[in-house]
């Protein structure tokens, strides 16, 4: 196998009063994700190997990949690669979705999983964002209201030079397949 | 060394003062904590007691008490043997008020290594606090309303510790 192996490095749970549907449905319509991602519209084909995007308010995407497992109500995992500045070197990460009903609720597992050794700065930036993103989705599910904190999704600026300096090394060419 | 320590972040559409009140009142944590009253008077050095019912679960001494903005207390699991004998760990709230809602971080640190209190925290957590932010939104816990799934959240706990032990 040539495939990299991809390792969790950022897991969020949490529990919703609601159904697998409804979860599902809110993390693959564009309705509901643009009132808990940061004003982000999901296209997601649903299908294995169909196309994934998040489209930004201004009508760019910044978040491409594709869709590797797609199994409704239950479990939704796609590549992510940011489209947006220096992110575009980065090797693709893998994002997670697991939803499992439990006792008329619904537990919601998120897990951002990466080809390489990663540093926690920039990791950092999916730990700031995930929470919220989470947290919204909840509100938006169970009040019809999402979190309306007004926090950009811009990386922090010690991220943006992990990234740099992560370019110029390129560590991930020395995690060969198999490693 | 010790283990890593367990960070959660949430946030609630509430004021710091309904938050603190639901994070040190008996009468809003048996709502959304495995029916867990707490019980402290929250004043540096006191003690904490978790009960439920006569018995209680686990106990602590308050480390810090800043209303409305930080509070962290020492932990001590006294509910089952596994976790008794290990040493008490720290649990932190900050509360950080933002527009319309409020940033919680817990931040539980000070485990022994291998701690078999860090595996039960880290299940625990994102499910009690997942349901303080439901009662805090919609006056409705999301989970674990029933007398019985509380006793299943705790059997799963003692069912993991002995499977460690």
């Amino acid at each position: 196998m040539s495939e990299p192996k991809f390792v969790p490095k950022t897991i969020y749970v949490t529990y919703i009063a609601s159904t697998p549907e409804k979860v599902w449905a809110a993390l693959t319509s564009s309705e509901f994700t643009t009132r808990y991602f940061f004003g982000r519209s999901v296209e997601i084909e649903g299908k294995v190997s169909g196309r994934f995007a998040m489209r930004m308010p201004d009508g760019r995407f910044d978040i491409k990949g594709r869709v590797v497992e797609w199994d409704p109500p239950r479990r939704l995992q796609v590549t992510w690669a940011v489209d947006f500045e220096e992110f575009r070197e980065l090797p693709e990460s893998l994002v997670t979705y697991e939803i499992e009903p439990l006792g008329g609720s619904v537990k919601v597992t998120m897990t951002e999983s990466h080809q390489w050794d990663v540093p926690d700065a920039i990791l950092a930036g999916g730990r700031q964002g995930w929470p919220l993103i989470l947290s919204s989705l909840k509100s938006v599910l169970e009040t019809g209201v999402p979190i309306t904190i007004d926090v950009p999704m811009g990386p922090p600026k010690q991220m943006i030079d992990a990234i740099r300096q992560a370019i110029a090394a390129k560590p991930w060419r020395d995690a060969g397949p198999g490693r | 060394m010790s283990e890593p320590k367990f960070v959660y972040v949430t946030y609630i559409a509430t004021t710091p003062q309904k938050l603190w009140q639901a994070l040190t009142e008996g009468a809003f944590t048996r709502q959304y904590w495995f029916g867990q009253t707490i019980e402290s008077d929250w004043s540096l050095g006191s003690r904490v007691v978790f009960r439920s019912g006569s018995e209680v679960h686990d106990y602590g001494e308050v480390l810090e008490c800043e209303p409305c903005r930080r509070l962290s207390y020492s932990w001590h699991v006294e509910f089952h043997e596994v976790f008794r004998r290990e040493k008490p760990s720290r649990v932190t709230f900050e509360l950080e008020p933002m527009g319309n809602e409020v940033k919680l971080m817990v931040t539980h640190d000070q485990f022994e290594p291998d701690s078999k209190v860090r595996d039960a925290v880290s299940n625990g957590w994102p499910l009690v606090l997942a349901s303080l932010k439901s009662l805090l939104e919609t006056g409705r816990p999301s989970l674990l309303t029933s007398a019985d799934k509380l006793c299943g959240a705790r059997e799963r706990a003692i069912a993991l510790a002995e499977s460690a032990a």
